[in-house]
């Protein structure tokens, strides 16, 4: 962390002890919002979260101590809630390499000396401004077997489309197709890491014989490294905290198909009203996200470059 | 064709040639650029002009096949009835303020907080700041039941606090974070030189922090009102009774009543979407401008 603490030690030295002792006052008087707010709505959660996960209570009943009855249920007692994992990574899968891999495309593409860029930069960006219930039920709307457009789309060129949310093998593709709507926010991203990629490093390449394609992989892909990086583990943690879309459109169905991880927890604390059972799932979605996050950033050593770390920054 | 390495003297002809097959591929190259780019702005404005256009339509057409692209019969009164069935007016009210409120408390707190680690010296400031990147990480589910609890035994289920004051504790990592960094690119000579003329702490935060990052602290407003406008999980688990309904949760209750009605389900979400369109086109700049600012850094 090369940032933090740079502007400590410079003209510290000289100046008293009293005005020092002030500034630290006034300092921790400027952060109490955050150091109050993290005890009472983070820290002090979080570790109630841990007891409340060795306990059963239904909010009404004494709460009683189970110790790690919750965990052995959901490992080896409840099978939902490997089918809820496994229905949820499974959309991870797919939507976060999509994503990334049409939002870099994108990029490229709007990247060229074309016309109207900004105003197509707009159009392609739009879906992401909106989300929420409203969309939820768009795309409901869009996804009808019968009536809706896309199956309409489809069958102009011939295609009988599927039932969509209503058929357990599609539901989550529908998802994932969903999600891509959303694709111009990591456009966007990748738009200015691409534009601030030095052209002197194409030239050069490009006097050196290099195509299109090579210049692609060994110049554009491991320059922008770090902003994929980053938005891959941004969309791993949103991927996995799916919860409205599946809420809304499908409620989990057709026959648990779309059954996801944040649904399921939901439905234990406040329709079962199993607080501590709900609290052990969350802890299983936090590790699982920590666990999935540690893979990206080790594997991240092999395909991450940063341009500093060369120059011994 | 600056780059281009000449060794050997090439014949002029073979040159203009050479050159001329050149432009055709970049011709070409260009014109499949601006396929894909059409194809994927087809994928993207149809949800949009599909909504709009079923938004109009009278309830014989929306289940028609192939379906009508422009409505006949041309039914705007659908925005009447689909806002007035509900009381939409209540519901936009009550998200206004569940917005709004949080809103000034973020900026307000997320800047104070961020003024403090990027300008003052105090014990365990950085041991704090890392704490609050490591926040970045921690989804909000674990800390969502006990935040329930804890707002059920204050006795505040059902009202707008559980949603409206968590947010003047500056309990947005990601807001602190951008307006920190922020913060650190304005030189603090601007800072000594208001100190002479006598200015405390909280002046030179006021009078001269905060006006200099107008684009940083425009773009976390917008991050607030957006994450705060299309919020359901929270309204859904504090609000039950109607009056105290948000938009997200209007339109979920519409939804409910109104199942197949899709003309009148897609006026009013298209209602819903409309401020944070508007918003959008407003301050476009500063969106993509905070958009690019969280991705990049």
């Amino acid at each position: 962390m090369a940032i933090v603490g740079s502007l400590a030690s410079a003209r510290g030295a000289r100046r008293s002890s009293r005005m020092a002792r002030r500034e630290a006052l006034w300092g921790f008087a400027c952060a109490s919002p955050w150091l109050v707010g993290f005890v009472v709505f983070t820290a002090g959660p979080m570790l109630s979260s841990i007891v409340l996960s060795l306990t059963s209570w239904d909010l009404i009943t004494p709460l009683h101590f189970v110790w790690f009855q919750n965990y052995r249920t959901l490992v080896a007692g409840d099978a939902t809630v490997w089918h809820s994992l496994a229905v949820t990574s499974f959309y991870a899968v797919l939507a976060v390499p999509l994503n990334t891999a049409c939002g870099l495309a994108l990029a490229i593409l709007l990247n060229q000396q074309i016309k109207l860029q900004r105003l197509i930069r707009t159009v392609f960006y739009l879906p992401s401004v909106v989300s929420g219930v409203a969309v939820a039920l768009l795309w409901e709307w869009i996804f009808s077997p019968d009536f809706g457009v896309l199956n309409a789309l489809l069958g102009y060129v011939g295609i009988k489309g599927p039932a969509w949310l209503a058929d357990p093998r599609t539901v989550i593709f529908a998802f994932v197709i969903m999600s891509l709507w959303g694709v111009g926010s990591g456009m966007i991203i990748y738009l200015a890491g691409l534009q601030g990629i030095p052209t002197d490093l194409y030239e050069a390449a490009q006097v050196d014989g290099a195509g299109s394609v090579r210049q692609f992989w060994q110049i554009t892909v491991p320059m922008l490294s770090p902003v994929i990086f980053f938005n891959v583990i941004i969309g791993i943690i949103g991927a996995l905290q799916t919860f409205t879309q599946a809420f809304i459109m499908t409620n989990g169905g057709p026959n648990d198909a779309s059954l996801f991880f944040m649904l399921y927890l939901y439905r234990n604390a406040f329709q079962y009203f199993k607080m501590g059972y709900a609290s052990a799932l969350a802890w299983v979605l936090f590790i699982y996200i920590m666990l999935l996050t540690l893979l990206v950033i080790r594997s991240s050593a092999v395909w991450v470059y940063y341009e500093g770390r060369t120059r011994g920054r | 064709m600056a780059t281009e390495a000449r060794p050997f003297r090439v014949e002029r002809s073979r040159q203009v040639s050479l050159w001329q097959s050149k432009r055709a591929m970049n011709a070409l190259r260009l014109t499949l650029v601006y396929v894909a780019l059409a194809i994927g702005a087809i994928f993207v404005c149809i949800p949009f002009v599909w909504m709009l256009s079923t938004s109009f339509k009278d309830e014989g057409a929306v289940f028609l096949y192939p379906p009508q692209w422009l409505p006949q019969p041309f039914v705007p009164e659908n925005y009447v009835q689909a806002l007035t069935v509900l009381p939409f007016a209540l519901f936009f009210r009550n998200t206004l303020i569940t917005t709004l409120v949080p809103l000034l408390g973020a900026l307000l707190s997320g800047s104070l907080v961020a003024y403090s680690f990027a300008r003052l010296r105090w014990p365990g400031r950085d041991v704090c700041f890392l704490t609050v990147l490591a926040t970045l990480m921690l989804p909000e589910q674990v800390t969502m039941i006990p935040r329930f609890i804890l707002f059920r035994e204050l006795g505040w289920l059902n009202t707008f606090l559980p949603l409206i004051v968590p947010p003047y504790f500056a309990l947005g990592a990601f807001n602190v974070f951008l307006l920190r960094q922020f913060f650190m690119t304005i030189s603090t000579e601007t800072d000594d030189a208001a100190r002479i003329d006598g200015a405390g702490v909280l002046g030179i935060y006021w009078r001269i922090i905060l006006p200099l990052s107008k684009p940083a602290l425009a773009a976390v407003a917008i991050f607030v009102f957006k994450g705060h406008w299309d919020d359901f999980l929270g309204p859904l688990i504090y609000l039950n009774s109607q009056e105290n309904f948000t938009l997200a949760l209007g339109l979920r209750a519409f939804q409910g009543e109104f199942a197949t009605d899709w003309n009148l389900l897609m006026a009013a979400s298209l209602v819903v979407m409309l401020p944070v369109l508007l918003l959008f086109f407003f301050l476009q700049r500063y969106f993509i401008q905070g958009v690019v600012f969280t991705g990049i850094k």
